[in-house]
């Protein structure tokens, strides 16, 4: 659990932090003078929705730190087996850090307003996400094939658990993404899906890397497990 | 989405709309279903939290007939005596008071009081609520499946969760856990809604210090309840998996019923640290919302200004960080490296400061106020009352060597009781007093409430002061019948007795209650808009009850805090936030 509680010491640290500067040296009792039109006073600088997928993000992490943690948790009984992980996982991995760029270039696309760019950009960010997907099932049927069951050991257990959270989060992202995707489609005028492609954008780069830390637990977990 | 058509990149909505851009539903469905108005959805918690809530009490009533009379019911076998145990705590601490706390009130109160016009994603607001019922009727539907509800206590522990002889062990664990699942889900929809309005949807003037502190408590455990939920449902997905595939996420090498089990190596502590970690910030979600709502009520009925805001505030702060780092002192029993105990006794004793701020600032409130003991103001002093009696016995239970006799017995099921089931439903009742006439636009009758308080008051202290008596001498909680023990007294048998008869009378005061809410909605006395006199916004709308978009098509500004009562010179005892200063001539 020193994972999770580092990393959550973290975000409330933020959290607190940045709520404590917003009402340290504040006398609200005192205060009475009338505020004009403008930003409010401790509002953050960013469209609501952008700060939504901010707080989603936070409880994405929370749940990916804790199944770490219960990860190493769990491989410190003597049953565990460290699982060899399939090969296709580069070429997977590969996939999603294209899916990642194109998804950069559709949102630099979207800033100078050529609609082209913005369609090809989604549409190899999604091409390379299925794809990505598709990589993480036929890892599946190769282990399974080779007799790695999820009951079998642990290691191959949270192998599924952690590839199959993360694949169903892409699958979310993925139902935005068409939905953004199918507004390119139809001809909306690039600046009124400028936000949605950046939310895209942001939600492929946090599931990017939150994908290298899973492969790199995955691969290597004893040079990362802290107590074996 | 929005129901107001604005700039969705704007980073605060306009103080001003044009009647034609708010949404208003045309169809009753629309408005009463399928509806968007954050203050339907509230209503719409809060009556499923309320009706759920209703079969825990039955549970609970039933408890307590099988532990003051033995063998009495015939119904009531050991497996269903685990059955109600388990349902009853289950359903009342996350389906009840959770989803109240932060769904009910979390979705009446923050747009209205923070001047906005509804919560900044009203259609996932929406599909918030949906997707909680949806919870709850899986929850129902284990009472109807083979073996039904599962009978590991509200803990739900592995191994004895998912193993045959558990009741409920095939599908009742399956249901309890997918229901869980899907509440976490149906929450994070509606948790994201509320930290977002708080921060980007407050009217022109209503700085984070001019909030009522019923916000800050919400917007607080709502944040907890972000990061905490997490690790309950990713025990409830492993768990359900070593359940239905046989994967030993938790589940160790063991024989059962002379069987040996597919299962090897999984880690039962593993199951205890994740729950945990949910479980002691589960007890500051519903905590900090009854801490800020009862901040507000003593203030408006002392009239009297809240003292030490910034301190509450900032207590507030350091609770909800706090809360994350003590969860293990409820594993004392589990076994632990002893720095580890003495790490998370300190850290427990340590959250008893800012909460005693709290406290102080209360009884420094009411001090010298002009006290109004109405009935809302009734059931925040009875709060205190009951908070503190509950802390104290938590540090009892915080420090590892007292904790280690106490385990498992009847003072824990006391203590937890008076701190974190009383009083957060005693901040209940007092805020559904309060803001009723707000809600319905009649006021709660007076008498039938004093009643109701009363009752439930003394009848609580009745319930469960003994029961600290009873855990002392060693009785032990989840047992089915207490009998053929030397150092159970019959004089311990005699006090089950009383105390089921205390629970069954609280019992029934609760139906005045629910008599109350229905007969003042037809026949209660008007309200007007600001029958309390308060400063808060929520009792500025235009219209009582607020229509959908809450101010009309002018926001409302805000010229100071939330606690201007008595203010010296003041032709009188409030000034309403939204209230210009006077101009003093040059």
């Amino acid at each position: 659990m020193t994972i999770t509680l580092l990393v959550l010491a973290v975000i409330m640290a933020v959290v607190v932090w940045w709520l404590l500067r917003q009402t340290v040296n504040v006398s609200p009792w005192v205060e009475q003078q009338s505020i004009q039109d403008g930003p409010e006073g401790g509002a953050v600088s960013l469209p609501p929705v952008k700060l939504g997928l901010g707080v989603f993000l936070g409880v994405a992490t929370s749940l990916f730190v804790l199944l770490i943690s219960a990860y190493f948790m769990r491989m410190m009984a003597t049953d565990w087996i460290d699982l060899s992980v399939p090969r296709v996982l580069w070429l997977n991995t590969a996939a999603l850090i294209l899916a990642s760029v194109a998804m950069q270039s559709s949102v630099a696309a979207a800033r100078r307003a050529q609609g082209d760019a913005v369609r090809i950009g989604l549409m190899a960010a999604g091409g390379f996400s299925f794809f990505f997907l598709l990589g993480q099932l036929w890892a599946w049927q190769e282990l399974n094939a080779a007799g790695y069951f999820a009951t079998s050991n642990p290691a191959n257990a949270f192998f599924y658990l952690l590839t199959a959270m993360h694949g169903l989060h892409l699958l979310g992202g993925l139902w935005v993404w068409c939905r953004t995707t199918a507004k390119v489609w139809r001809g909306v005028e690039v600046a009124k899906v400028r936000l949605s492609v950046e939310l895209c954008t942001v939600y492929w780069h946090y599931l990017l890397l939150v994908w290298l830390v899973l492969f790199a637990l995955l691969s290597y977990p004893t040079q990362f497990a802290l107590h074996r | 989405m929005s129901y107001v058509a604005h700039d969705e990149s704007a980073f605060v909505p306009p103080a001003e709309v044009e009647e034609v851009e708010l949404y208003h539903p045309k169809t009753w469905i629309g408005k009463y279903v399928w509806s968007q108005d954050a203050k339907v959805i509230a209503i719409q918690y809060g009556i499923t939290a309320m009706g759920i809530g209703l079969v825990a009490l039955v549970l609970s009533g039933l408890m307590r007939l099988q532990l003051g009379f033995p063998h009495t019911f015939s119904f009531i076998d050991p497996g269903a005596y685990l059955q109600f145990v388990t349902m009853h705590g289950m359903i009342m601490v996350i389906y009840l008071l959770t989803a109240l706390f932060l769904g009910g009130f979390g979705n009446y109160l923050i747009p209205l009081m923070v001047g906005a016009r509804d919560m900044v994603f009203p259609y996932v607001n929406m599909v918030s609520y949906w997707v909680y019922l949806f919870a709850v009727l899986l929850l129902v539907a284990s009472f109807f499946v083979p073996g039904g509800p599962t009978g590991a206590g509200w803990t739900l522990y592995p191994p004895q969760a998912i193993l045959e002889g558990t009741p409920g062990a095939d599908w009742g664990i399956i249901l309890m856990l997918v229901s869980l699942a899907f509440f976490i889900i149906g929450f994070t929809m509606g948790g994201l809604n509320y930290v977002v309005t708080v921060l980007q949807a407050r009217t022109r003037g209503m700085t984070l210090m001019r909030l009522p502190l019923t916000v800050w408590g919400i917007f607080m455990a709502t944040i907890l309840a972000l990061l905490a939920f997490p690790a309950l449902f990713v025990s409830a997905v492993m768990m359900t998996l070593d359940q239905a595939l046989g994967t030993s996420f938790f589940m160790p090498a063991l024989v059962s019923q002379g069987q040996q089990l597919g299962y090897s190596g999984g880690s039962p502590v593993l199951f205890q640290h994740l729950f945990w970690f949910f479980g002691h910030p589960e007890v500051y979600i519903v905590v900090l919302p009854a801490f800020g709502i009862v901040s507000d009520l003593i203030s408006i009925h002392a009239r009297k200004n809240i003292f030490g805001y910034r301190m509450m505030v900032w207590a507030i702060l350091a609770i909800g960080g706090l809360s994350f780092i003590v969860w293990a002192h409820h594993m004392y029993v589990s076994g632990m490296d002893p720095y580890f105990g003495f790490f998370f006794a300190t850290t427990t004793l340590i959250i008893a400061v800012p909460t005693a701020i709290k406290v102080y600032n209360w009884v420094l409130t009411l001090w010298r106020g002009n006290i109004h003991l109405t009935v809302p103001m009734l059931f925040a002093i009875a709060f205190v009352f009951t908070f503190i009696n509950g802390g104290l016995t938590g540090l009892f239970l915080g420090n590892v060597t007292v904790d280690l006799p106490l385990s498992d017995t009847m003072f824990v099921v006391a203590h937890f009781h008076m701190v974190m089931a009383v009083s957060p439903v005693l901040a209940v009742f007092g805020a559904i007093y309060h803001w009723y006439p707000k809600i319905t636009g009649r006021m709660l009758d007076d008498t039938l409430g004093k009643i109701h308080f009363w009752v439930t008051f003394i009848g609580t202290y009745a319930i469960y002061y003994p029961m600290h008596y009873l855990g002392i001498l060693g009785v032990p909680r989840r047992y089915y019948a207490v009998q053929n023990l030397d150092f159970v007294p019959q004089s311990a048998h005699e006090l089950n007795v009383a105390i089921t008869i205390a629970a069954l009378i609280v019992a029934a005061a609760q139906v005045v209650f629910l008599y109350n809410l229905v007969r003042s909605y037809f026949a209660g006395k008007p309200a007007g808009g600001n029958p309390w006199r308060a400063t808060t916004l929520e009792w500025q709308t235009p219209d009582t009850p607020p229509k959908h978009g809450n101010f009309g098509d002018k926001l409302p500004v805000v010229y100071r805090w939330a606690y201007d009562y008595s203010v010296p010179g003041a032709p009188e005892d409030f000034i309403p936030q939204n209230q210009p200063p006077v101009r003093k001539p040059a």
